[in-house]
């Protein structure tokens, strides 16, 4: 059995106008265990609103999101929250770390609402992204690229078996998105965690053998 | 590692206006736990058992006036009663001690008290603890213009024995009233943290033979000639103050002094006397006590404010919590314990309003009283005040926590 499958899934927003614009409508997808894929597509397209479906952010319309056996579609809003804290590791575009908090402490926010805080894995994933000598940093002190390495961390820090990640490099200049992007696979790899990235950057998809037009998946 | 670390760390961020919310706490809290603890204090000293006395036998008026002129040293005196009244009562079996108080006169508004030496030998203020002098000094000779001082008179005159001073006439300090007699300080007495500290102890023959005094105990007017002896008939005394053998006797004597005779008005329970003073000034208290009250609301608004104002500016913060995994309730946990922290914070600093307020007013209380109040002594309301108050805090974070919990993840992010 894959570890995600999406079935008719169906998403619409209320325009600004009172009309209802179908954004996502994916009639299957599908992503194995440990595999890394990465979804071409241009800005606009519904890809950061597939992967809020997936993460359990936003509620589907209908159609249904299995993962790793476990119907997100099906869960109530809390139960979407656990489903997300135990299994799905999310990088956002943005990063969207805590400013209040030090690199060590962002990623060990990671593991308080899943399956526990362990300090020690965490100073070990930020050893291992390069950040070993800036655990106390606060995010305003870190370059991008660190910022989005602290990221990466935070993501893997619950052990998830999805890992989601939303133009992981949309800051980064070329030479720099491709040793994110490196890391990133590396890092998933090693800790057993299957990759969703999402894209407009043809450049870092070319790192990809799996790699899909989103306009494929997605026929909204 | 908890919610609390996330706790900690945003008040740590709003420092200043969690600071505001919490002193405000601190001060209705403070307010409160000193209105209530100076009301209970004052209550048990001024109508406690620390007073030595059961009764106070005076002239025909009010027990109160009675009991705040003689046992207190408030008030002016309602009138003297004959010496015969003091001697009946000192011969009565079932009276265990009565000693004689004569007043009328003071210097710089400490008031002189013409007693016996028993008071001195016999009276004990407190169950087993009688009179002591400091130092080197010793109580008044009843032949000579000597004076005993209480250790906050001594303390406020800077005088110490063998010090003279001249009295002044009447119980209100007037410099035009000055008595021509001479007294020397013998003794000063340990502190009693009672209103005894307040007064200056002469001979009771002093206040008599004082120039311009006028005895009429017979009903005629008498002054005394100095060298010769003062008719028992004559005299006659402010107040005696008893201890009776038991309490029934009390009882007795209430009914046969107060309900059939016309003569005398007896003070007793000196306790119940006060009580009712008490009851009186209730209405007070109770104002004190609301004002208090709207204090703690008021401040409870304050942490609402500032934990509202803080909500907007953090929604980020809550969507990338709950992108993390956290919950709608885990988030609205936050918010309210961050609001009962807040509260907590200033419960605890309320503690020394508490203690700055009650310093103060127990200063002012001794300074009007002689009694001290004991600031460490416990009441329950310095536990269910503060619980009350946290939980309070907690109430107040409902709201903001309602809109934390409302924010939406996905516009957020
Ligand atoms: N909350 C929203 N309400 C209404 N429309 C939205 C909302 N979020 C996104 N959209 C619209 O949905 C479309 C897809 O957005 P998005 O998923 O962010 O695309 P992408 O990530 O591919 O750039 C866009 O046209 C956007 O305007
Ligand atoms: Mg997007």
């Amino acid at each position: 059995m894959p570890l995600l499958t999406v079935a008719n899934l169906e998403k619409a927003y209320c325009s600004p106008e009172g009309t209802q614009t179908r954004v996502v409508d994916v009639p299957h997808f599908e992503l194995e265990a440990g595999s890394q894929t990465a979804l071409k597509g241009s800005s606009g397209t519904g890809k950061t609103t597939f992967l809020n479906l997936i993460a359990g952010i936003l509620h589907a319309d209908s159609g249904q999101i299995v993962i790793d056996g476990e119907e997100m579609t099906g869960l109530s809003e809390s139960g979407r929250d656990s489903l997300r804290a135990s299994h799905i590791g999310y990088i956002f575009q943005t990063f969207n770390l805590l400013h209040g908090y030090t690199a060590l402490e962002n990623v060990v926010l990671g593991m308080m609402f899943g399956k526990g805080v362990d300090v020690e894995f965490a100073q070990h994933l930020l050893e291992r992204v390069g950040l070993g000598d800036r655990m106390g940093y606060p995010p305003s002190q870190l370059s991008v690229g660190q910022q989005q390495r602290v990221a990466v961390a935070r993501a893997i820090a619950n052990r998830p078996r999805l890992v989601l990640a939303d133009e992981p490099t949309g800051n980064l200049d070329y030479h720099r998105a491709n040793e994110a992007i490196a890391l990133v696979r590396a890092i998933c790899h090693e800790n057993n965690a299957a990759l969703l990235t999402v894209s407009h950057d043809v450049g870092i998809l070319e790192q990809f053998e799996e790699t899909a037009d989103f306009a494929h998946v997605n026929r909204a | 590692m908890s919610l609390l670390f996330i706790v900690r760390r945003s008040l740590r961020q709003h420092a200043l206006s969690t600071l505001i919310a919490a002193l405000s706490i601190a001060l209705g809290t403070g307010l409160v736990m000193a209105v209530i603890g100076i009301k209970a204090q004052s209550v048990a000293a001024f109508t406690g058992g620390q007073i030595g006395f059961d009764a106070v036998l005076g002239a025909r008026g009010s027990p109160l006036q009675l009991v705040l002129n003689t046992v207190f040293h408030l008030e002016t005196s309602p009138g003297n009663i004959p010496w015969a009244m003091y001697q009946a009562m000192r011969d009565d079996p079932r009276v265990e001690l009565a000693v004689p108080y004569a007043l009328g006169d003071n210097y710089h508004g400490f008031r002189i008290v013409g007693t016996t030496r028993t008071l001195f030998t016999e009276f004990e203020y407190r169950d087993g603890v009688r009179f002591q002098t400091q130092g080197g000094g010793r109580f008044f000779n009843p032949a000579r213009q000597e004076a005993v001082l209480g250790s906050y008179t001594a303390d406020k005159l800077g005088l110490k024995v063998g010090d003279n001073f001249n009295p002044y006439h009447g119980l209100v300090f007037d410099e035009s009233m000055r008595h021509d007699e001479q007294y020397t300080v013998v003794g000063v007495l340990k502190p009693t943290n009672s209103p005894s500290d307040r007064v200056i102890w002469i001979p009771i023959e002093g206040i008599y033979r004082m120039e311009g005094h006028v005895l009429r105990g017979s009903g005629e007017d008498y002054v005394a000639e100095p060298g010769r002896e003062i008719p028992d008939e004559h005299k006659e005394v402010s107040a005696v103050m008893l201890k009776f053998r038991n309490p029934q006797i009390g009882f007795l004597m209430d009914a046969t002094i107060n309900k059939q005779g016309k003569a005398a008005t007896l003070a007793w329970p000196i306790g119940a006397v006060m009580a009712r003073l008490f009851d009186k000034i209730g209405w007070m208290n109770q104002i004190l006590a609301l004002v208090s009250y709207i204090v703690v609301v008021v401040a409870a608004g304050s942490i609402l404010a500032s934990v509202y104002n803080s909500i907007n500016e953090r929604r980020r913060e809550f969507a990338i919590l709950r992108s993390l995994g956290a919950r709608r309730k885990t988030v609205f946990s936050v918010i309210v314990l961050e609001a009962a922290s807040i509260s907590a914070m200033g419960v605890v600093i309320g503690f020394i309003v508490y203690g700055v307020i009650f310093t103060a007013a127990s200063a002012i209380v001794r300074a009007q009283t002689g009694i001290v109040l004991d600031l460490l002594s416990f009441h329950p309301a310095f536990i269910i005040a503060p619980v009350c108050v946290i939980i309070l805090g907690a109430v107040a974070g409902v709201l903001p926590a309602v809109k934390a919990y409302r924010t939406d993840v996905a516009a957020n992010l």
